[in-house]
């Protein structure tokens, strides 16, 4: 079989760093191929530079070849673009084989959508660019598009702004803009990064038709369950350079590269948390409700936290998760229930009372950069978090500094620097820092690895572990993942819109599901242990 | 040498004029070690020449000894203004931005009723209730200025205050004294040393304006604008009485904006 897109010795160079070196693969017609790797492998420019979008500073050697027999999209006449070297192409030739013979779905799906126009709009430049429909044609076309990506109320949504649709439409919209010519290639780079598991799930399922009604996708993915769903073949990449390839089944099953293996042992969900015994409650919500407007955010929700353990709250974004997170930190007051912390009012009583008993319970967050003063050094941060509990006088000794950076695994080096020069993942090492400092007794983790890669977050998670059983820390552990819930938690609190939908020991929701949406977010998982 | 190489060529020119301007604020002996007030009622009207470059006034006074010896009068009228501006912009955006929700409309309801008059026109209703003078001048710069500067601060407040570095700092517990003076003053005040280079141009031509039409300085006093104001009357005649003063005025204002513009592409990037 002749490949649709063939890649041969690809380098991309950025003055003297090498981004991509040597990278080969085909596309066959009809077939999806996954290039999979973490922040920095080299996967997006690999993605770009077949796009023509390598940038001005790039220098590009090797081939990249796209043939194949045209589809038989509506009404299109252009250029016949068989064998068309993508590196050697001029900048007009490469603008028509976008869009006509390459979509693209980009990785910042919520912000590639102009603000200010319709849906309808953006998704009928390409065909008024590319093809001689009329504007009635056109307007036609787009509907049909939108209906095609399951668009609910595509005549409706097409006259709406992308602030106006959810997450997941606005992805649908992209997904149609990219598709509207019919192309043989999408190129999707994290398609589904920012999504919701459910909404993931019907994202890979409208690619997954597209895949079988003949499109070839090429996806970008940092996420092994996501690949494994949808793609036949699979690339693995670690600093620019391709480490293994092959069919899913074989690299998922029987990974030859210490890498591959590394990156599926990292993905969450693999074994279940063995949590310690439970000792006294240390948090404790009853009937906790909050409205902003009329909008219930969290309704009347309760939930025990003993010493020790960890509550996993998983949920989809607008499910109160993120607020009952805020009511347990008593940054926001109860409309009706309280939190009590060690049996004492907690969030009824005033702030003053609040604050000598704050550094009990600490938090970490999903953005761990943004929650750092921007002026401020690593040492200072953690100088400041370590005041009330320092030894001499509320001033932090350099020694005690140096431990505290070494437990989470930071060398003393970073204390000199500013957060904004560290890795994602040495950002939340930080943030775990300074949240134990004060030798709290609980801490509230809001999406703590969902910024990740994911091996990063298999380290960040063991941390964690490691410094519950330390401690004898309690978590309360807000999550949209249902793999790192299942790892790090005892108990599970499900929420959907503000209701607590199901509850109980983990690995009991986990085997036997008793509401329906905790079966929908089970489903919707793709489970790589399945 | 790296770090000079990114430094924009307008910012370099500027850190000169400035420096230059400097020296004649704080010595100006160095630079022109005349009497600027010396008389020498024989060589007046001199056009610029190799013994008076820039020339000599209606009483055969130095104008370049002049200039330089008016730096110091126009820039410390020019950072006295800045710095009352600013002043009273911190307490006002303070108030604004951190107070209750009544003292916030109060203070901005208030600063909207001062920005209805043109500063320039608030300037001169003050010197006409306190009098004009060199002092009364500067103040009434400064007080017309606070409106902007409170509402940048204000703005500036608004958005650190729900910086969540700010909440991590209240969940640590700590107070909101330390919340304050720690995390929000140091973080608001990054956006000030910017106003302030841009605001001590804007201050030196609004106070020389006030003297040009006799309300701040006055001749023979060498300022600036009190120069402008006294050889206006020759200004058909000898152009350099009017040009040399106005021009260290335009370097001045070109200069301190430009490096403003500088510093805050810094910050930003």
């Amino acid at each position: 079989m002749t490949a649709l897109l063939s890649v041969r010795n690809l380098s991309v160079t950025f003055g003297a760093v090498a981004a991509v070196h040597d990278v080969s693969f085909d596309i066959p017609a009809g077939a999806c191929v996954a290039i999979v790797g973490e922040s920095g492998s080299g996967k997006s420019v690999t993605a770009r530079t077949i796009l023509g979008l390598a940038g001005r500073d790039a220098t590009v050697s090797g081939s990249i070849n796209l043939d194949g027999p045209d589809l038989d999209g509506p009404d299109l006449d252009g250029p016949d673009l068989d064998g068309t070297e993508v590196t050697d192409a001029s900048p007009r030739r490469l603008r028509a084989l976008r869009g006509r013979d390459i979509g693209f779905v980009s990785q910042g799906a919520l912000v590639a959508l102009d603000p200010l126009r319709t849906v309808g709009r953006e998704i009928a430049d390409s065909l008024r660019i590319h093809t001689n429909l009329s504007p009635r044609q056109r307007q036609q076309r787009v509907i049909e598009l939108l209906e095609s990506v399951g668009m609910p109320e595509p005549t409706l949504r097409a006259g709406q702004r992308p602030d106006e649709l959810s997450g997941g439409l606005r992805q649908r919209a992209v997904i149609a803009s990219a598709i509207a010519l019919n192309p043989r290639l999408l190129i999707a780079d994290e398609p589904t990064t920012a999504l919701d598991s459910t909404i993931t799930a019907g994202i890979l399922d409208l690619l997954a038709g597209l895949r079988e009604r003949g499109t070839a996708i090429l996806l970008i993915s940092h996420d092994l369950a996501v690949v494994s769903r949808l793609a036949s073949h699979v690339v693995v990449m670690r600093d620019g350079v391709v480490v293994e390839s092959g069919s899913t089944q074989q690299v998922l099953r029987e990974p030859q590269h210490p890498y591959t293996r590394d990156l599926i042992a990292a993905v969450p969900g693999g074994h279940a948390h063995v949590g310690s015994p439970a000792g006294d409650p240390v948090v404790s919500a009853v009937g906790v409700t909050k409205r902003f407007g009329s909008r219930v955010a969290v309704d009347d929700v309760s939930y025990v936290l003993p010493r020790g353990r960890t509550l996993g709250v998983v949920g989809e974004s607008g499910s109160g998760k993120t607020t009952l997170a805020r009511l347990t930190l008593a940054l926001e007051r109860p409309d009706a229930g309280a939190v009590e912390l060690f049996g004492e009012p907690w969030t009824a009583s005033p702030e003053r009372d609040r604050t000598a008993r704050r550094p009990r319970i600490g938090a970490i967050y999903q953005d761990a950069l943004s929650s750092f003063d921007p002026r401020l050094t690593v040492r200072q941060i953690l100088a400041d978090a370590l005041g009330p509990a320092a030894t001499v006088g509320g001033r932090a000794t350099e020694a005690e500094l140096v431990t505290l950076v070494e437990r989470v695994g930071l060398k003393a080096t970073v204390l000199a620097r500013h957060p904004r020069v560290l890795s994602g993942g040495q950002q939340q090492r930080l943030a775990i820092a300074r949240a134990i400092a004060p030798r709290p007794d609980i801490i509230v983790c809001d999406e703590p690895v969902s910024n990740l890669d994911v091996s990063v977050q298999a380290q960040v998670l063991a941390l964690l572990d490691g410094l519950q059983r330390e401690f004898g820390l309690s978590y309360l552990f807000i999550t949209h993942d249902l793999g790192v819930v299942r790892q790090v938690s005892d108990e599970l609190l499900v929420m959907k819109d503000g209701v607590v939908v199901e509850r109980g020991a983990t690995e009991a929701v986990f085997a036997a599901p008793q509401h329906p949406y905790t079966r929908a977010l089970l489903a919707a998982v793709p489970d790589l242990w399945a | 040498m790296k770090r000079l190489s990114t430094v924009a060529p307008s910012v370099v020119v500027s850190l000169a004029i400035l420096l230059f301007i400097g020296i004649a604020a704080v010595a100006p002996n160095l630079l022109a070690p005349g009497n600027p007030l010396a008389i020498h009622p024989m060589a007046s009207f001199l056009p610029p020449s190799l013994g008076h470059p820039f020339g000599t006034d209606e009483s055969g006074r130095d104008v370049y000894t002049r200039i330089i010896h008016g730096a110091g009068a126009s820039v410390l009228i020019g950072i006295t203004a800045t710095a009352i501006g600013l002043g009273l912009a911190i307490v006002f955006g303070l108030l604004a931005g951190l107070g209750p929700r009544w003292l916030d409309f109060g203070t901005t309801r208030f600063l909207e009723v001062l920005f209805a008059f043109p500063g320039l026109l608030f300037a001169l209703l003050f010197i006409v209730i306190y009098g004009p003078g060199v002092l009364t001048s500067t103040i009434a710069v400064g007080l017309a200025t606070a409106p902007g500067y409170s509402r940048i601060i204000r703005s500036r407040v608004l958005v650190v205050k729900r910086a969540p570095y700010i909440e991590a700092s209240l969940v640590l517990g700590r107070s909101r004294f330390f919340r304050v003076t720690r995390h929000l003053v140091p973080n608001v005040a990054g956006s000030l040393f910017v106003l302030a280079t841009l605001g001590i141009g804007q201050s030196i031509v609004w106070a020389s304006s006030l003297s040009y039409l006799g309300l701040g300085a006055v001749p023979p006093a060498a300022e600036w604008g009190a120069m402008l104001s006294a050889g206006r009357t020759y200004i058909s005649s000898f152009w350099w009485l009017t040009f040399f003063p106005g021009l260290f005025i335009v370097l001045t204002a070109a200069a301190t904006t430009l490096l403003g513009r500088g510093l805050q592409e810094r910050v930003r990037s």
